[in-house]
């Protein structure tokens, strides 16, 4: 993701696409990738430029360079000459007449298609530390609305109707759980964000945090009027101080304008705010671990039931919902639960925001209607996999979801269908995995993290996955039996099944679905003492090839371990008792005669 | 700030409010917001954020808000800055370096070109 | 040895208290606060200070630095290095730059430079993945990293060291 030096635009007006722009482009990407520069120059597509007659028509920026009538053969000299070398070439310059060319990009990014922004609505757009820009994009009107116009039983249907689910993993129906938590009888309840995001590639919940605090703040004052309580909670994890000094900041401010405190809006209700901040425990994202947290002592779950509803912070009824479930909440209340329910799928409504990651082009956060393909949010908002590699798997809900296979690519995006896949919807995590990606190692990974992060109160989770996990490392370490994978699965379903709470019970997912579906691969490990992704150190070695290696020493003098022999000029060789398997000779390789082997 | 007591109350603060947000009514000429999430803090938005200053001090112009903003979601493209000048749709240009924020204020801000090989998007939201 | 300021500890403690709404347990915001202020560890005497404070028992205080990691009750450099080891940093170069800053530093992870300066650890996502890798200096961050960039910002730290001391 290096940023970019250069950038190209190809005309794609209609002229120019008559006159060859696509294959331009498909030879002037092909040329960058030989030389390894597809990371750092751009290529764009703009609208017409306006000189069709002298198309197709490529401009080199930042020098602003405009080439005219480029062809699949000289567009190779563009490539070599002024991006490699900084030479400009002359006699392929634009002659047309100074002024007449002017480049315009063609579309708005193709990431910003396809989204439909609810939660993240004000993301980007308004100045987090101020208020009043909240306030123009209709913020605290949903308050307003609620405290003059609203019962809170008016608006605990609302949030039913609109069908909103949890947004943090599970997906239980958020309107049900305000309604458990009013009728809880109590004179004192408490209504908790959780922002303890932590699954791996989820970061939504912090940017919202980031970038539009004060919806958070409106949502849980809406919640606590709905379920009667007269304090709210945000569980902020320390990772993120930028965020907890923007909720700082909005909730000073609300209390300024009399969003937060006494007697809000002079309706006599009264609410406030405060932030807790995490230390650095992934477990603390689990709701009765987070009270535990809240609480000031260790954050490990307790048994349920008593759900939170019924008891939760010290002991009093308390809703604890998500950022994003609660980011749902204002726009459900100005435009009304029909509206929320019209988006989305039978069982899942309204939209979603993922944060992709991992070996996609366009990283980063989208929200999108539940229902959309896995596909079109991969190819069409993400841009594809990168480097012209094939898409293997893609990992959704972190350590707790599961590995989905590129052939369920079509599958819809909700609730439900993932489920069915053995993956979760989980935060909203999604990992890309290319064909250089072994599932063996990614599951490895997994564990590893639920390992290290698990509370240890429980035997099953605490014992049974560190089991697995080494049942694992034994595997890509090429020492796996055949029996190894039946144990696997056996141990997965007792972690899963006698756990006591969710980051247990769903520990085991990431082994289970790549068991699932790419048990051809933990085979080959068994089996062949072979990682068919060459990714697994024990089971690769690199090679040399004789005829591609020209002897220029760059990789014997990059080796830190010095496993690399030979004469200059003459074809080098590794020696894989003293090779550490690090790759750096791969990387200053400029002849591609450096690659990996598995057996 | 007295506090709001009533709808009333908070049509008022938003008509201002939305005046301000598009500049109409206000002094400024235009104003550059600066994606300001950790991601883009981690990908140089701070270095940008300098840069853009300073270029606006250099050349003496006074009539453009500098103002930050939360993350627009496309991190790939980090640092983003969006420019938007008076009855002009704003703009929204990707991986802004310090050199690259320089140009926009001399490019866009100055001589009022967008600076094209940067654009992510353009238009209203 | 670092000298524990028990008036420190007392101001601290009470400014948390003030600052809390409702009388809930302000023990973990406490240590925050005491460790930011001993430069990123608490020490142990400051701790059973803030159990008498609390009126707590030091083995609550205790097993709540124990459980979050990050807590620390050893000391640890100025500038404590959060190397994030979740799988979009790793399958984006996250294992070259851990590497680099082990050969940069020269310690393993867990422990803390010669000069006081760094002391490197791991942590679980920091939710910067659009900008894989990423590390977390303190409290700032740093994205889309390669070994040689993290060779500069160490270099960076190591320069403010001089120029602020």
């Amino acid at each position: 993701m290096a940023v970019s030096t250069n950038t190209i635009l190809i005309c794609a007006g209609g002229a120019c696409i008559s006159a060859g722009e696509k294959s331009v482009k498909q030879v002037l990407e092909e040329k960058l990738r030989e030389y390894a520069l597809d990371g750092v120059v751009r290529v764009v597509e703009t609208g017409c430029m306006g000189a069709c007659d002298l198309g197709p028509i490529v401009a080199v920026f930042p020098e602003g360079v405009y080439y005219q009538k480029v062809n699949t053969e000289n567009v190779k000299k563009i490539v070599e000459e002024h991006i490699l070398k900084g030479r400009v070439v002359e006699e392929m310059l634009f002659e047309g007449p100074q002024g007449k060319i002017a480049a315009e990009v063609y579309e708005e990014h193709p990431f910003f298609k396809k989204q439909v922004k609810i939660a993240t609505r004000n993301l980007g757009i308004i100045d987090p530390m101020n208020i009043d820009e909240y306030i123009a994009r209709d913020g605290y009107f949903a308050l307003t609305k609620v405290l003059t116009e609203m019962t809170p039983e008016q608006v605990i249907e609302v949030v039913k109707k609109s069908g909103l689910r949890g947004r943090g993993g599970a997906g239980f129906p958020t309107g049900l759980k305000w309604e458990f938590t009013r009728k809880s009888q109590s004179d004192k309840k408490f209504v908790v964000c959780n922002a303890d995001e932590g699954d791996p590639g989820a970061f939504m919940d912090r940017s919202i945090l980031e970038g539009d605090p004060h919806t958070v703040l409106e949502a849980m004052t809406i919640a606590g009027y709905a379920i009667g309580g007269q304090k709210g909670y945000i569980y902020v994890r320390a990772e993120y101080p930028l965020a907890i000094e923007r909720l700082k900041n909005a909730i000073n401010q609300a209390r300024e304008y009399g969003f937060l405190g006494e007697n809000i809006l002079g309706t006599g209700f009264s609410f406030d705010i405060e932030i807790r901040i995490g230390a650095g425990a992934f477990v603390c994202g689990e709701e009765t671990a987070l009270i535990n947290s809240i609480e000031g002592k260790r954050g490990q779950p307790n048994v349920k039931p008593p759900y939170p509803a019924q008891k939760g912070l010290w002991g009093y009824p308390t809703l604890i919902n998500n950022v994003e479930t609660f980011a749902n909440i204002p726009p459900i209340i100005i435009k009304g639960a029909d509206w929320f329910a019209s988006i989305g799928t039978e069982t899942s409504k309204g939209t979603k925001v993922f944060a992709l990651a991992g070996k996609v082009k366009n990283t980063g956060l989208v929200e999108v209607p539940m229902g959309i393909t896995l596909r079109e949010l991969i190819y069409d908002i993400g841009g594809g996999v990168p480097n012209n590699k094939k898409l293997k798997a893609v990992q959704t809900g972190g350590p707790s979801g599961g590995c989905i296979p590129a052939e369920y690519l079509d599958t819809p995006v909700d609730y439900e269908s993932l489920k069915e896949l053995g993956a979760i919807m989980g935060s909203g995590g999604m990992i890309v995995m290319d064909e250089d990606t072994c599932m063996v190692d990614v599951a490895k990974f997994f564990l590893q993290f639920t390992v290290d992060e698990s509370c240890g109160k429980c035997t099953p989770c605490r014992e049974g996955t560190r089991k697995m996990l080494e049942i694992l490392e034994k595997i890509t370490r090429g020492e796996g039996e055949e029996e190894d994978l039946e144990k696997l699965e056996e141990l997965g379903k007792i972690i899963i099944d006698s756990s006591l709470c969710g980051l247990g019970q769903t520990a085991p997912n990431p082994v289970l679905s790549t068991l699932k579906y790419f048990r051809d691969e933990y085979e080959a490990h068994v089996k062949e003492k072979r990682c068919p992704a060459k990714v697994c150190k024990d089971l690769i070695r690199y090679v040399i090839d004789s005829e591609k290696c020209v002897g220029c020493t760059a990789c014997a003098r990059v080796c830190p371990v010095g496993a690399i022999s030979g004469e200059v000029r003459k074809a080098h060789d590794i020696d894989p008792e003293i090779c550490t398997r690090c790759g750096s000779c791969i990387e200053v390789c400029r002849f591609g005669a450096i690659s990996k082997v598995s057996p | 700030m007295p506090k709001v007591k009533s709808l009333e109350d908070l049509m008022k603060i938003k008509e201002q409010a939305l005046k301000d947000l598009k500049m109409r009514g206000s002094q400024k000429r235009g104003k550059i917001v600066v994606a300001m999430g950790t991601c883009g803090i981690a990908a140089g938005a701070k270095e940008t954020l300098k840069a853009i200053v300073e270029a606006l001090n250099k050349n003496n112009i006074t009539d453009v808000a500098v103002i930050q903003s939360g993350c627009m979601g496309l991190c790939e493209v980090e640092p983003t800055v969006e420019v938007r000048m008076e009855d002009q749709n704003p703009v929204v240009y990707g991986h802004v370096t310090p050199e690259q924020a320089e140009r926009i204020v001399k490019q866009h801000v100055i001589e009022g070109k967008i600076v094209s090989d940067l654009v992510v998007r353009k238009g209203e939201v | 040895m670092v000298k524990v300021d028990l008036d420190k500890v007392r101001e601290i403690v009470e400014k948390v208290k003030k600052e809390t709404l409702e009388e809930g347990d302000i023990l973990i915001n406490a240590l925050h606060m005491i460790q930011d202020y001993y430069n990123n560890f608490v020490p142990p005497e400051a701790a059973e200070e803030v159990a008498k404070l609390l009126n707590i028992p030091a083995s609550r205080v205790y097993e709540v630095l124990s459980f979050y990691s990050m807590f620390s009750i050893k000391p640890r450099g100025k500038y404590v290095i959060r190397v994030c080891k979740s799988l979009p940093c790793h399958v984006t170069g996250g294992r070259e730059v851990m590497e680099a800053l082990k050969e940069k530093l020269g310690v393993e992870i867990g422990e803390t430079t010669e000069d006081g300066l760094f002391t490197l650890e791991t942590t679980s996502c920091l939710g910067l993945c659009g900008v894989a890798p990423a590390i977390m200096i303190n409290d700032q961050f740093f994205g889309n990293l390669t070994p040689e960039k993290v060779g500069e910002i160490i270099d960076n730290f190591r320069g403010d060291k001089n120029a602020k001391e």
